[in-house]
């Protein structure tokens, strides 16, 4: 038998459930944030920011991984994100549904769900032995790309497809030609949601650990060019901790981290609030 | 038709379109006058948008149609002679259902297809923006506001600020695909008048459900019905004598 309730009654409880539920997903993630913060926050100082570490990383600082995670991710957004929105305006504008295009979109799912010790291998054996590259930032940033792309790939797809098809006519009935239309109409539109997608990219790769280690190397050193070895902070906070090194130090590099991804998130939130202003 | 001298516009020959296995439009056979006002009416789904998209090949962006016969612009056929696509919807606007104005200012919405074709000198554009303004009727309102976003404006100003987006590329066609089924009366009748004016420039086809404006605003009726053209003529012998018994129970509201 059913306790009869009545509609307002029902709303009621449905309202006080996703509230719950949106609470418990804020919580845990503050939660995170607060742990990290609280036991990382007293380490950093400027000299732990601006100084190589010493002692294995015991002592010292950490600039040699802000530097190495700034370079490896800048170097797989640059690969990436011109693939990925290639690939995107590809799917979208230049073919219809074929075979091909369900191979690719296929392929690029697979690829997503790819675990990143998988993309660690591969980058090790590809990039790193078979064409010689060895450790380096030049590896960690090609692996870090493909690892990416996907995401990329996918998101930049999505937006450009929500761009309405009377924008595309509009341009067309001017007589302005498709790769004019893409340029001038479509990705000014869709610019938001591919921006986004790149953001996504840049948030895994400068937390990613796995494909990184084997490909990027462990060097306690400044990187001087694409060819040398480098630590980001995600390896740099692995091996601390894993090895017993600093754990202070560990949570101070783990800090820097979240501090880091928190502000990449919010330059691109204002960036997209200034672009969609101007564009009224 | 009365005067067979004078050379069609858009000549239509044994046309026929398929959407995939779906016979679109049957054997067409149409001259569309030039500096005239063609309407096109008929019930929903009878093929007039499709034939007015045939003009400019928007259909080609739909994949799975299929043409079949010819259709010529100026005596050149606009698949097998010289003009691509680009070329051709130069010379052939269109104006679409709703007021689709780009996410741009008023000037950037008219000066983009000029930009488009080239061109980058600013008083040029200036002159252009300006001229096609005042010809779409809308200068007075916007002179002021040529650098505030076009979707602020209200739905008949953008819908004459796309046809003056369409006038700055100085095509000879205007193609208008039912153009004031989003609009209010005053803004519908401003649209019509604007017809007018343009008529002596422009030749004009419009796909139109409203069988009042093709009865006030065009010169010559086609009627459609199943993809076939039933009747075509002047409007005033389409609308008070028709040949054809379903033109006659269309406009007589007993059909569609």
């Amino acid at each position: 038998m059913t306790i009869p309730i009545d509609v307002e009654t029902k709303h009621r409880i449905v309202v006080v459930l996703l509230w719950l539920a949106a609470l418990v997903a804020l919580a845990v993630l503050a939660f995170i944030i607060a742990v990290v913060l609280w036991n990382g926050l007293p380490a950093v100082t400027l000299s732990f920011l601006l100084e190589s570490p010493r002692d294995m990383g015991r002592a010292g600082g950490i600039f040699p991984m802000v530097v190495s995670t700034v370079a490896v991710t800048l170097l797989a957004v640059i690969v990436a994100a011109p693939l990925g929105v290639g690939t995107a305006i590809y799917l979208t504008e230049y073919t219809s549904e074929t075979a091909l295009t369900r191979v690719i979109r296929f392929g690029a799912e697979c690829l997503a769900g790819v675990p990143s010790i998988i993309f660690g291998l591969f980058g090790f054996i590809f990039f790193v032995i078979q064409l010689g590259m060895g450790w380096s930032v030049l590896s960690g940033g090609l692996t870090l790309a493909v690892m990416i792309l996907p995401t990329v790939m996918r998101t930049a797809e999505e937006a450009i497809r929500a761009v309405p098809e009377s924008f595309r006519e509009a341009s067309f009935s001017t007589g302005a030609s498709r790769w004019q239309t893409v340029t001038q109409v479509v990705l000014p539109s869709a610019l938001p949601g591919i921006v986004t997608g790149v953001i996504l990219g840049v948030g895994r790769g400068v937390g990613e650990t796995a494909a990184v280690i084997f490909t990027a190397g462990s060097s306690l050193h400044i990187p001087t060019s694409i060819f040398s070895p480098a630590r980001t902070m995600a390896v740099h906070f692995y091996i601390l901790a894993r090895e017993g090194i600093s754990m202070r130090h560990a949570y101070g590099t783990a800090a820097v981290l979240v501090i880091l991804i928190l502000a990449i998130n919010t330059a691109a939130n204002w960036l997209m609030l200034r672009f969609q202003a101007k564009q009224g | 038709m009365e005067e067979p001298t004078v050379e069609p516009k858009i000549a239509v020959r044994g046309l026929d379109l398929y959407y995939g296995r779906f016979h679109a439009l049957k054997n067409i056979d149409l001259d569309v006058r030039p500096n005239t006002i063609t309407a096109i009416i008929g019930p929903s789904g009878c093929g007039k948008s499709t034939l007015l998209r045939t003009f400019n090949r928007m259909n080609d962006l739909i994949t799975g149609v299929r043409v079949d016969g010819s259709v010529r612009l100026d005596g050149q056929d606009i698949w097998t002679g010289s003009l691509t696509p680009v070329q051709l919807r130069r010379r052939v606007g269109m104006v679409f259902q709703r007021p689709n104005p780009f996410p741009l200012s008023v000037f950037d919405n008219v000066a983009f297809g000029p930009r488009a074709h080239g061109q980058r000198n600013r008083r040029v554009l200036e002159e252009l923006v300006e001229e096609s303004l005042r010809g779409a009727r809308l200068w007075d309102e916007v002179r002021d506001r040529l650098n505030q976003p076009a979707t602020e404006l209200s739905l008949g100003a953008q819908q004459r600020l796309c046809v003056a987006r369409l006038l700055a590329v100085r095509p000879d066609v205007i193609l208008l695909d039912e153009p004031c089924s989003a609009l209010d009366p005053v803004s519908t009748l401003a649209i019509e008048s604007l017809m007018r004016e343009l008529q002596d420039r422009y030749t004009i086809v419009i796909v139109t459900h409203n069988m009042q404006q093709a009865a006030r605003a065009s010169d010559e009726s086609v009627y459609m019905l199943l993809g076939e053209i039933i009747e075509h003529g002047p409007t005033s012998q389409v609308f008070t004598n028709p040949k054809d018994s379903r033109t006659e129970q269309y406009i007589t509201g007993r059909l569609g």
